[in-house]
């Protein structure tokens, strides 16, 4: 399948407002009609003139043609968005990819660090469509949690939903990796779709579960991006492109490209290094 | 059944005239294997050199009117590394070797390193529009060509194509040159010189500033280079630039193109495009009572 042309344009757009989630992580939101009707687990290219493009997802669209990104602080790129104020333009093209699909019935959605951030953003979604949310959250500590009061006020509608947390250093919640709550709800509990999040090492953990308890699985992956449109290979994981045919893979593809998910990544010359 | 499709080029055996262009998708073997799976006849590689190359920072590539604008500059993984990468190797289509180095010896160095490989040929870049020291810089030049042709002759013994530049004068004598210094084939056309600017920041889009431009808006002038070089040159040629449905191909095989590569109709229409041109253009063949795809190769001058 071929790319939409028309959101392939650069369009260059002020940001209009920012928030701070915390010390490292800031949301953008920025205008743009495009944007704004993006499915939640696509991504869009984020220009940031003289600078660099980078990849990112999209993390909450509103009315008035408004979408947010939620920017992490970890290389030169980010720390240039992160100095931004309102009125600077970037340039933005997508969104591009799948989405995560919603489903009925009982889901898990289980995000790590700014990989909560797509994941908030399906459960605007899910709301509607699953009968019992389960949502769990992983960081660093306490003050790392990101849209912890977001989810709670979109979960607090629900009568069949429940939040549980897991910090490193066990600020908030469970102390440990978010991946061991995960292990204990699946052994305990059925569930009829997990959606994940976050670091890679995280995402092949719940996959091996998942293929265990024989649950449904979508997770959103990341690789080194250029083209964005199917053309470069840059962002390639077996016979897939992660701009093309992901950002978002099931359980089974994930099984077909077992030798690098969780392992392997392409660097920029191509070459496979560890993720 | 007979199949109309097939076709030979410079000793290259192909179920059909559609080849992967090279600079698209060609970093892994499994990427390759996707598009000979999704039915293109060959497949070139991305460009390797010796050393493994980062290309540029984003934005590497930009959609503009009728095309996408592009300066990767030259990502790859080396072509030691890809060779190794190359035991995953599982096509059913022949396999083209995109090579670019900095001189002829290199060059040399390069397909040396390439034939001890399972490769069926070899498609030498001295036209990509936005490296320093490569590329065009050495392919604008029929002498440099020469000497570049020369050595990778005298070197190994495989088809040997050379990919030129529209950015000149006079394309049909660089072909001149490539076919008088050994080349096997020549691939029309690499992409045309081009920028774009972002008023509101009033920046060059491009982390390069000057890339390449793709897609529908350079196939009129690549059309024109496989006719003109067609006249003047008896190897085969492969014609390459907005070949994005099966009339586009059929207008470049009427041209003179023995084959044709698609790349950047990929991203528009996806790797079906390849089945959607080979169904075409066998429809057509049929139509107008062709028995071979050979028939219609260079068509237009006879007409």
């Amino acid at each position: 399948m071929g790319y939409r042309t028309e959101a392939n344009v650069m369009r260059t757009t002020q940001i209009e407002r920012i928030d701070d989630e915390h010390q490292l992580v800031k949301t953008l939101h920025f205008k743009d009609p495009l944007c704004a009707k993006a499915e939640p687990g696509q991504f869009i290219m984020v220009w940031l003139p003289g600078v660099d493009e980078i990849p990112m997802s999209i993390s909450s669209t509103h009315l008035d043609r408004m979408a947010a990104i939620t920017v992490g602080k970890v290389g030169e790129a980010t720390k240039t968005l992160h100095k931004m104020t309102k009125g600077d333009l970037i340039g933005v093209r997508g969104p591009f990819g799948n989405s995560f699909k919603p489903v009925g019935g009982k889901v898990l959605i289980v995000g790590g660090g700014t990989g909560i951030a797509p994941l908030a953003f399906l459960l605007e979604r899910l709301v509607a469509t699953a009968q019992n949310i389960k949502c769990f959250l992983g960081a660093k500590n306490r003050r790392e949690l990101l849209f912890h009061s977001r989810i709670r006020s979109l979960l607090a509608r629900k009568v069949a939903a429940e939040i549980k947390t897991s910090t490193e250093d066990g600020s908030l919640g469970h102390k440990g990796l978010v991946t061991e709550l995960v292990e204990a709800e699946l052994t305990a509990h059925s569930v009829d779709m997990v959606y994940a999040c976050g670091r890679e090492s995280m995402l092949l953990e719940i996959f091996h579960l998942a293929q265990k308890h024989k649950v449904p699985l979508q997770v959103s992956l990341e690789r080194i991006m250029r083209c964005a449109i199917g053309l470069c290979g840059s962002c390639s994981i077996g016979k897939y492109r992660v701009c093309a045919d992901g950002p978002i893979f099931t359980d089974t593809q994930l099984a077909e490209v077992a030798g690098e998910f969780g392992l392997l990544k392409r660097d920029f010359d191509g070459r496979r290094i560890s993720t | 059944m007979k199949n109309v499709l097939e076709t030979d080029v410079a000793g290259l055996k192909l179920k059909n005239p559609t080849m992967l262009a090279a600079g698209i998708l060609g970093l892994s073997m499994e990427s390759l294997m996707s598009v000979a799976n999704a039915g293109a006849g060959a497949v070139v590689s991305k460009s390797l050199g010796i050393e493994p190359r980062h290309g540029y920072g984003n934005p590497t590539v930009v959609q503009v009117e009728g095309g996408v604008l592009n300066a990767m500059g030259l990502p790859n993984p080396g072509i030691q590394v890809f060779i190794q990468e190359m035991a995953e190797n599982r096509l059913t289509v022949p396999l083209i070797l995109s090579l670019y180095a900095f001189a002829p010896k290199e060059f040399a160095t390069a397909a040396t390193k390439a034939s001890t490989a399972e490769v069926n040929g070899l498609e030498l870049n001295v036209s990509c529009p936005h490296a320093s020291g490569t590329g065009q810089e050495l392919g604008r030049d029929p002498k440099l060509i020469m000497d570049i042709v020369k050595a990778v002759r005298e070197t190994v013994n495989m088809p040997l194509f050379v990919k030129l530049t529209p950015n000149v004068t006079d394309i049909v004598g660089l072909a001149k040159a490539a076919e008088k210094a050994g080349a096997s084939g020549i691939t029309a056309i690499n992409t045309v010189k081009a920028m774009a600017i972002d008023i509101e920041t009033s920046k060059p889009i491009l982390a390069n500033i000057i890339g390449g431009l793709s897609g529908s808006a350079v196939r009129p002038i690549a059309l024109r280079c496989v006719y003109e070089i067609y006249e003047s040159v008896k190897i085969p040629i492969i014609g390459c630039g907005g070949v994005d449905s099966w009339q586009t191909a059929v207008q470049f095989l009427q041209a003179g193109a023995s084959a044709v590569q698609i790349g950047t109709a990929i991203a528009t229409k996806g790797l079906s495009i390849f089945r959607e041109v080979n169904d075409g253009v066998e429809r057509f063949l049929k139509r107008k009572s062709y028995g071979s795809v050979k028939e219609i190769v260079g068509l237009s001058h006879r007409s």
